[in-house]
């Protein structure tokens, strides 16, 4: 066992870990599809797939089962190429945003010093999913839903970026560790309410989850970008839907909550216990909203979260210099 | 890193050689985003990765999404693609081909040779010489530019703007200005 140095024990874990987060992130977006419809409909006062297993609780198996036997068809008048690509896209750029979330003090993939600038390409990148998904499936309806996606996207991300500044600017770091020790006392959550309540916003938006649903309307544009597709690469669209939610409720635990920090209560136990609560609020949004008309949704981002996170990144900056002049 | 870097490298140039000869538009901007990609990786292995996030933030992520959605919305198709096919002709090849020949025999001469700090005369400006000098002396013309530009974009949203709708009594006419 000369091998087995320390430095190739510490390259195991890492990829242990590494692992262990990919497959839970996966896991648990499979899982939430399941856990939402419950809860649709608990809030909705209706049942919800109670049929499969002891309270529904095989549901998913049965899905899996059902979307992996079904026939994978990619359309004729398709662009290949891209029609492929699409939904590898939509899954690898969400999972790889996982690397830079720190889960526990000894848990996480990578301590990037860019870690939130990380994200944010991740994110950039994904709108091409739901662009190249769009225009490759040769579909007008699918064209259209990849329109309102991307110029949704856009928008939403430019104030997703400034939403978090503010954050980067209280914590002095772009490094999500740095960020997380850095709430040790109190949680951003307090200065940082507008950047908060415009993050979670712009998550929502960016992950095309309801009430921002506009790109897969199903009464308007019956799926939008993801119309054509069947089987699997149905299955890594629909999926990365809820990895992207995962990512979104991970990401604001890490940096308005606190991350691992809580009284009593191990870190992991924390972590999960915040991400299961934004996890759930998702869902609440959905069965409680309605969908907004389209230009609403455009307006509303540029005209008034955009202004509210420039000047909470302005009194942000101020207060900063106010208090520790340097 | 060094493998990382030649081969990120070696991915860059390949693409943007895609980028030339792809004849559909669409997969012209897919090579280009793994252009920058590649070009971001390069960043990444000399051991910038801010310069290297920011490549993909801006360009990739926020400049090309844009030209890639222009070029959804103008529905381009198999006459493009033929017309595209007929400018990649070979002869039209020769005179670029000749020229950035050149440029890169004087490319890689100077290399070779190692005098890369050497200039025809004056010191190597540095990006901080630059900005000193845009943001000292010269603030006056920057902040001027920087007006000039933000009258453009209010003309830009003026003149694309929807014309007033006629008032028609409907539940929301006071909306449409909005979209």
């Amino acid at each position: 066992m000369s091998w087995w140095t320390p430095t190739v024990e510490a390259a195991f874990i890492a990829m242990l870990q590494a692992l262990v987060i990919l497959l839970g992130a996966v896991l648990l977006g499979a899982v939430m599809t399941v856990v939402e419809r419950r809860l649709l409909g608990l809030w909705q006062d209706r049942y919800g797939p109670n049929r499969v297993g002891p309270f529904g609780t095989l549901q998913l198996v049965a899905d899996m089962l059902k979307i992996f036997f079904k026939e994978d068809w990619i359309p004729p008048f398709a662009d290949r190429t891209l029609f492929v690509l699409a939904p590898a896209i939509a899954m690898a750029s969400l999972l790889l945003s996982f690397i830079v979330i720190p889960i526990t003090p000894g848990w996480g993939v990578a301590d990037l010093h860019i870690g939130l600038l990380f994200f944010l390409a991740m994110a950039g990148i994904n709108v091409y999913a739901v662009l190249f998904g769009g225009w490759s499936s040769g579909n007008k309806y699918a064209l259209i839903g990849a329109m309102r996606a991307s110029a949704q996207t856009l928008s939403y991300e430019v104030f997703m970026g400034l939403a978090l500044m503010g954050v980067v600017a209280m914590a002095g770091s772009f490094n999500m560790r740095e960020i997380v020790n850095a709430q040790e006392g109190f949680w951003f959550v307090i200065p940082q309410f507008f950047g908060f309540c415009t993050f979670l916003i712009a998550g929502i938006a960016v992950t095309h989850r309801h009430p921002f649903d506009q790109p897969e309307a199903e009464q308007e544009l019956a799926d939008g970008y993801h119309i054509e597709y069947s089987s699997m690469k149905f299955g890594m669209f629909f999926i990365g839907e809820y990895v992207g939610m995962v990512l979104v409720s991970a990401l604001i635990v890490t940096l308005f909550f606190g991350g691992w920090h809580g009284p009593l209560l191990p870190p992991i136990v924390w972590f999960a216990l915040k991400t299961g609560f934004f996890l759930m609020l998702f869902v609440l949004l959905r069965a409680s909203l309605p969908r907004p008309r389209y230009d609403r949704v455009m307006s509303f981002g540029w005209k008034v979260c955009l202004p509210l996170t420039l000047v909470n990144l302005l009194v942000t900056g101020a207060v900063i210099l106010l208090v520790s002049p340097q | 890193m060094e493998v990382a870097f030649y081969l990120s490298g070696l991915v860059a140039v390949l693409a943007t050689l895609g980028v030339v000869v792809s004849v559909n538009p669409v997969h012209a901007l897919l090579y280009l985003i793994v252009s920058l990609i590649g070009v971001a990786m390069v960043f990444f292995a000399l051991g910038a990765p801010f310069a290297g996030a920011l490549e993909i933030i801006v360009y990739a992520g926020a400049i090309m999404v844009l030209f890639v959605f222009v070029v959804m919305m103008l529905n381009l198709g198999e006459a493009v693609v033929d017309q595209e096919r007929a400018w990649l002709k070979p002869g039209i090849w020769r005179g670029p081909a000749v020229l950035a020949a050149l440029l890169l025999v004087i490319l890689a001469v100077t290399l070779w040779r190692g005098d890369i700090g050497m200039v025809i005369a004056g010191e190597t400006l540095t990006a901080k010489a630059v900005g000193m000098t845009l943001f000292g002396p010269w603030l006056l013309v920057v902040e001027l530019g920087a007006m000039l530009l933000l009258a453009a974009l209010v003309t830009a949203s003026h003149v694309g703007r929807l014309s007033t709708p006629r008032q028609t009594p409907g539940r929301d006419a006071s909306t449409k200005e909005g979209a």
